[in-house]
């Protein structure tokens, strides 16, 4: 025992062994999975200070920079309705968007770090880690967009609590389904940087497609079906629906910045428009959750 | 009782015929062995010799092309969950989360291993304190040298009480002072904790440490015995004494114990079985004054060349362009 190292610690007096008796898996015990793989990507999130605020950079130059330079070209088309307000609930799912699918690479890193390694040998089913983490994803991604919230004093958005509820039910639906996504693009990637290339080649298009930019009137046919077969959309339009009802303008400015989504004529209720966005989040979680389960 | 069933009842790992080949590759070919409970098992092999594929089969993590194995009782293919829930790990590279604290790591792992909420606490202050880092529970995992990473991948590899201990190459990439303290801190873990050790090596003086060791070379088992057997088996041990009368004691030597010995060193030098309990003898029989004994091993490097006809380092050259990739790399890629 002289061999030992300075930085080790002689052992103290011995208390008696602490035998520990796992119980059989089950129900409760995948809850438990799920929930510490869920407070790890809080306790992450919340170490990582820099993302929070460089994931600021991005909305408020969209919002500020992008919305106030081009108001000069669209002031008479958006009626009473500046152009930072409309651009505002894009900017908000742009957030969720880029934050999600963080948080999904982050499991690239965890893969190559070894720790992927630590969750995908314990006792738990696969999904158990994967819903976890899509959980982590999406509360991450909501917290992210609040943040980005708290400047919609500053487009003329009302700090309204109804909208402010509805918003993060909304962020939270769109984070799960796009870290979902993620996890899925990234279950073959074994290379941080790839996945970084990756990631700008899928978000770019995701979100140039979803109306987060320009509201969707008279689109170009080709333009009008790729915005509708873009789940994103389905979470767009009801963040600038919410926004919306909240804001003071004329009614009809509003109703022409976001007319309502319809499929063959049918005006697509909001409701529906979200339950599109869960299901794709859950047929993508299922996929994540096969294609981890090969791994083995 | 299946012919299975009658042998977990025995082994803490029962593994038969248990092979694994990648395509073209056969990485295990077909081995066999049984390790007791309580027992301190080596895998001594080359790197590519197939000691991380066997690893691997045995957590669950590679599937077996061939042959069954039992951990604990259970079988590898088929349960699956009850062999992960009983055994421990600690790989070759790190696997902790570096941004978490040394307490937060352990944590984690209580929770996805379903250890009881009610004694997390103790069992983690057991744990910590049984490799010294109880004082360090605080701090980020990103601050620790490479030595007490593994150490508190030993102390999580702990946690959950497994009956099976896997310790793929454990104290790889370490310098040789920490690689000692690490081999220390097992030693302490085996008079504590009522566990079995599975461990593999690529380093011959790590092997002594072991109970049992399996000496694997290109995919097979070349032998397996006790440490102190497999040196016994390859030959004598070297005996060298100083004596008043060299000439003399060489002469006694030849009439009274019928071994030949001759000056080697300066010092009368002859090989007999079993050195140390021949020394006794020696003082008692011999009548020209002793000043000095010393008796050597073989070594395990010895043992190796015996059976495998080259050395370790050797093997390691040839080997590195057959098969290098850890199954365990593989197996998180895929």
């Amino acid at each position: 025992m002289t061999t030992r190292t300075s930085d080790s610690v002689a052992a103290p007096a011995r208390a008696a062994v602490v035998e520990i008796r796992l119980p059989e898996g089950g129900a409760a015990q995948d809850v438990r999975a799920v929930k510490v793989v869920w407070q790890r990507e809080m306790i992450r999130f919340s170490q990582d200070r820099i993302r929070i605020l460089t994931a600021l950079v991005q909305p408020i130059l969209y919002v500020f920079v992008l919305g106030t330079g081009l108001s000069s070209l669209t002031r008479g088309s958006t009626g009473d309705v500046s152009l930072r307000t409309f651009i505002f609930p894009g900017v908000l799912a742009l957030s969720v968007l880029f934050t999600a699918m963080f948080s999904a690479v982050s499991i690239v890193w965890d893969r190559e770090f070894g720790f992927l390694r630590e969750m995908l040998v314990a006792p738990v089913p696969r999904s158990a880690i994967i819903l976890g983490k899509c959980l982590g994803g999406a509360t991450v991604a909501a917290i992210q967009g609040l943040i980005v919230l708290a400047l919609a004093g500053l487009v003329e958005v009302p700090y309204s609590p109804v909208m402010l509820a509805t918003l993060a039910v909304e962020m939270l639906l769109l984070g799960f389904t796009i870290t979902a996504f993620g996890l899925v693009v990234a279950a073959r990637i074994k290379q941080m940087q790839a996945m970084m290339g990756l990631m700008q080649m899928i978000l770019m298009p995701l979100m140039f497609l979803s109306g987060i930019l320009y509201p969707l009137v008279g689109l170009p046919r080709w333009l009008n079906i790729l915005v509708h077969l873009n789940p994103i959309t389905y979470a767009v339009h009801p963040l600038r629906q919410a926004v919306f009802e909240h804001v003071h303008a004329s009614p009809l400015a509003l109703a022409h910045l976001n007319p309502p989504l319809t499929w063959w004529g049918w005006t697509v209720p909001t409701l529906v428009q979200l339950a599109v966005v869960a299901v794709t989040g859950m047929i993508f979680l299922w996929i994540a959750v096969l294609e981890f389960d090969r791994a083995d | 009782m299946t012919d299975l069933q009658q042998r977990d009842a025995r082994s803490a790992v029962s593994v038969r015929g248990l092979q694994k080949r990648y395509g073209e590759l056969v990485a295990v070919r077909g081995v066999d062995f049984e390790v007791a409970p309580g027992e301190t098992f080596g895998f001594l092999g080359p790197n590519g010799a197939g000691k991380s594929t066997t690893i691997g089969m045995l957590c669950t993590l590679v599937e077996p092309t061939g042959g069954t194995a039992l951990v604990a009782g259970h079988d590898v293919v088929t349960e699956r969950g009850e062999v992960r829930r009983n055994i421990g790990l600690v790989f070759q590279d790190t696997t902790l989360d570096l941004y978490l604290t040394a307490e937060q790591n352990l944590r984690f792992h209580a929770e996805l291993y379903g250890v009881p909420r009610g004694l997390i606490g103790d069992r983690m202050h057991q744990v910590l304190d049984m490799v010294g880092l109880w004082e360090r529970r605080a701090s980020r995992v990103n601050t620790f040298s490479g030595g007490m990473k593994r150490r508190l991948e030993i102390a999580r590899g702990l946690l959950h009480s497994p009956r099976v201990l896997f310790l793929d190459e454990p104290t790889v990439g370490l310098d040789p002072q920490t690689r000692a303290s690490i081999w220390a801190y097992i030693h302490e873990l085996r008079q504590q904790e009522d566990i079995t050790i599975f461990l593999t090596t690529h380093y011959m003086d790590e092997a002594e440490h072991c109970d049992r060791i399996a000496i694997i070379d290109e995919g097979a088992i070349v032998v397996l015995d006790s440490p102190e057997a497999l040196k016994a088996s390859v030959g004598k041990d070297r005996v060298q004494i100083r004596t008043a009368d060299d000439a003399q004691a060489i002469g006694q030597l030849r009439d009274s114990f019928g071994v030949d010995a001759a000056v080697h060193e300066g010092a009368v030098t002859f090989a007999v079985t079993a050195g140390e309990q021949f020394v006794p003898r020696l003082f008692a029989e011999l009548s020209v004054p002793i000043e000095s004994v010393h008796v050597s091993r073989p070594s395990l490097d010895d043992v190796f060349l015996t059976y495998t006809g080259r050395t370790i380092r050797d093997a390691e050259i040839s080997s590195s362009d057959r098969f290098r990739a850890s199954p365990f790399a593989a197996a998180a890629r895929r």
